[in-house]
């Protein structure tokens, strides 16, 4: 390369950046249009009105203050487990396990709290204890499937599902046995943490804090990611692995570090799920917040930041799924055909990227 | 049911609401069309699962029947704080004055703090938790004592049954599994001394690979009749049904499964209750708190007889149901473990509280709850 005016190639920059930013945005959203578009097809046929249904989506979603509020305290669980399926697929994987970190870290952050709750621990301390136990159990989790890829070249697609199983295993195996409240006669569940030790709600409001933790730590982790050497590093990775590694980048511990901060991200999740809604670890902490997820991250193109408004349309989705199926008399699966349109229109439309002209920089396109 | 005929109709009553909504503010068109009653359902799955939801869909659809009665569904609300929104978008969008918790988990938190933040509306859950020391006044439960109806099965299985060998998959080793266990055994002992159940636990209320791995384990095992308690009985009844081995069913009417091995089911009647709830407010009256029953007060039913039931078994099933009306008890002590250990000491009442706390396998069930 001969060197260059620093003019030039800025300015270059800028406009790449902002016709990528604009494919970025542009694409997302046609294919949301689309999916509408082919979900209206799908009610025409089953007689009911798509004016109508778009009409409740928006009022069950945003339409009164109790939906607003309906719709973020859904999207909580969502961003967090988005973005733990976010993080690793920067680096190159597709993990999917996010399910099983929530729960052991849920379950976990119970388990340390029945010792510290009866022994009289204060709330001050009760509370972060229990979180960093959530995340790093729910890290440690999901560093092994990061381990096992590298280190015995394991998918970890694979892995991480099965290891979803394992995960529910062991937690039905000691909410069951060991650690079962024998006051939870017929639904086993470990001893209830107690009002004092819950985390609350964000004044004035029925949204717990996990709705704060998940916006900044998709913040954090936005910045990580983009404006950081180790950021950098795990881009680069997912790009390319083996030119990573022929850079001299510590591959293995950037795909151990991505994945054990998704698990950290979905152990927190299972953290609020304990510490502001269940108050113990049963059964109903596997409510597949960690496979909506995956929806959320692939919406937002593993965007930590793209995250949030991503999942706050999916929780609109699910606050509203309600209302919809009492006032059009339409079954809850009327919500999972449109979540699967999107997802599918949306991969789809992955394959249009670097195709529309206008979106590319006008002296050759650097992207493939 | 034509597709298209439905599909043409209801396109015009929806397009009508559409316009309407357009037209006017949601509570407008509430208003509109308020009934006295405006009862409000929650279920933890589909409303056509075979089984305990579908148990309680069935008798929400008699209540739509009752004069001034609106009825308001939402199915497959996970027992999560999901399942308080869906409560309170009913109560503040719908106006619901009595709201149905139908699943375990929903009590406690979600029903609970509800009623303390709705004093207004009324809540009943469906199993026998509320505390009349700790718990809000405007909540409470409801329960049905389906043991009875599967001591039913037991005395018309017992004289169906060629090998003696009575198969029972079961989700969860809890109290009101193993008593509907127990009570399979001793309805079949009644009539057949050399009865046996055997017993294989799933570990989940729903795993449908898991169930039919068991019912085909069990139908292995020599077991000529089949029956289950979990969530959704379908998996069950259709293996045994291919398997060619008879069946009884659980929770709601699995008959249509099963047309050749059916020989009767465990059912619940939640509508003697729901149309009582519908019925008291509507006269402006209080709600009971807590109310539980079983044959006596019409709670429970067994399925119609299918094919699989024999003539004495059909026989001795309606005489075992009279039995079980003039309250007969089941558990006539004193009763073993299948571990050797007396468990039950003496004869207790139907509904004794004591039977509630069961933790056991009677001798002649062979399975382990551990």
């Amino acid at each position: 390369m001969t060197a260059v005016t620093t003019d030039t190639p800025v300015r270059l920059t800028d406009s790449t950046k902002l016709r990528a930013w604009a494919e970025a945005v542009a694409i997302p959203l046609g294919a949301l249009v689309v999916s509408a578009l082919i979900f209206s097809i799908f009610l025409i046929f089953l007689g009911k009105s798509p004016v109508d249904y778009f009409q409740l989506l928006w009022k069950g979603g945003f339409g009164t203050s109790f939906s607003i509020q309906n719709t973020l305290q859904r999207a909580a669980p969502l961003i967090l487990c988005g973005l733990a399926f976010a993080i690793p697929a920067q680096i190159g994987l597709t993990m999917i396990g996010a399910e099983g970190a929530l729960v052991l870290g849920g379950f976990s952050a119970a388990a340390i709290a029945i010792p510290l709750v009866t022994g009289g621990v204060p709330v001050v301390l009760t509370m972060p204890i229990m979180a960093i136990c959530a995340m790093v159990v729910g890290g440690a989790w999901i560093a092994i499937v990061g381990w096992l890829r590298h280190a015995r070249g394991v998918n970890e697609t694979i892995s991480s599902l099965l290891m979803t199983y394992i995960a529910i295993a062991i937690m039905n195996f000691f909410v069951e046995g060991a650690l079962r409240d024998p006051g939870s006669a017929n639904k086993p569940s470990t001893m209830p943490i107690g009002k004092d030790y819950m985390v609350g709600y964000i004044p004035a409001t029925d949204i717990h804090w996990g709705l704060v933790a998940g916006i900044v730590l998709a913040i954090a982790l936005q910045i990580v990611m983009t404006r950081t050497t180790f950021g950098f590093a795990a881009r680069v990775t997912g790009g390319n692995a083996r030119a990573a590694l022929a850079q001299g980048l510590p591959v293995g511990r950037l795909i151990v570090a991505c994945t054990a901060i998704a698990g950290a991200c979905a152990g927190l999740a299972g953290y609020y799920e304990v510490a502001a809604i269940h108050g113990q670890a049963n059964a109903s902490l596997v409510a597949g917040y960690g496979f909506t997820g995956i929806l959320v991250s692939f919406l937002a193109r593993h965007n930590p930041i793209m995250i949030l408004p991503v999942a706050v349309m999916f929780g609109a989705i699910e606050a509203s799924g309600g209302l919809i199926q009492r006032r059009m008399d339409m079954p809850d699966a009327t919500a999972l055909v449109l979540q699967g349109i999107i997802f599918v229109v949306l991969l789809t439309s992955e394959t249009l990227y670097g195709r529309f002209a206008i979106f590319q920089q006008k002296a050759g396109a650097e992207r493939t | 049911m034509s597709i298209h005929g439905v599909s043409r109709r209801t396109l015009l009553k929806a397009g009508a609401a559409g316009l309407a909504s357009t037209a006017l503010p949601l509570g407008a068109i509430r208003s509109a069309q308020a009934a006295d009653v405006i009862v409000g359902a929650v279920y933890v799955g589909p409303r056509d699962d075979f089984g305990w939801n579908q148990a309680h869909a069935v008798a929400m659809e008699i209540l739509k029947g009752v004069d001034n009665v609106e009825v308001i569904e939402e199915e497959n609300v996970p027992e999560t704080d999901a399942v308080s929104k869906s409560m309170e978008s009913m109560i503040n969008l719908d106006g619901a004055n009595l709201i149905l918790a139908t699943s375990f988990g929903y009590y406690n938190p979600f029903v609970i703090d509800l009623a303390k933040k709705y004093p207004d509306v009324q809540f009943r859950h469906a199993a026998p938790l509320w505390n009349a020391e700790t718990d809000p006044k405007n909540a409470g439960s409801y329960f049905c004592y389906l043991n009875q109806a599967h001591y039913v099965d037991g005395v018309a299985a017992g004289l169906s049954t060629k090998t003696n060998k009575i198969g029972f998959v079961a989700a969860k080793p809890i109290p009101t599994v193993l008593s509907n266990i127990n009570s399979v055994l001793l309805g079949a002992r009644t009539v057949n001394p050399e009865a046996t159940v055997q017993v294989i636990f799933t570990g989940e209320w729903s795993m449908p690979v898991r169930e039919a791995e068991a019912a085909n384990a069990l139908a292995d095992a020599g077991c000529d009749v089949l029956t289950c308690h979990v969530d959704g009985p379908k998996v069950v009844i259709e293996t045994a049904e291919a398997r060619g081995v008879k069946s009884c069913g659980h929770n709601a009417s699995q008959a249509p499964l099963a047309p050749n091995g059916f020989i009767t089911g465990a059912e619940y009647k939640w509508e003697t209750i729901y149309t009582m709830y519908a019925d008291l407010l509507a006269a402006g009256e209080e709600l009971p708190n807590f109310v539980a029953g079983g044959y006596h007060n019409d709670m429970v039913r067994n399925t119609p007889y299918g094919a699989g039931a024999t003539p004495e078994a059909v026989k001795a099933a309606d005489a075992a149901i009279e039995a079980l009306k003039a309250e007969e008890p089941i558990y006539v002590g004193p009763l073993k473990d299948n571990k050797g250990n007396v468990v039950i000491d003496k004869t207790y009442d139907n509904y004794d509280p004591f039977l509630d706390g069961m933790n056991y396998l009677l001798e002649g069930v062979s399975g382990s709850i551990t």
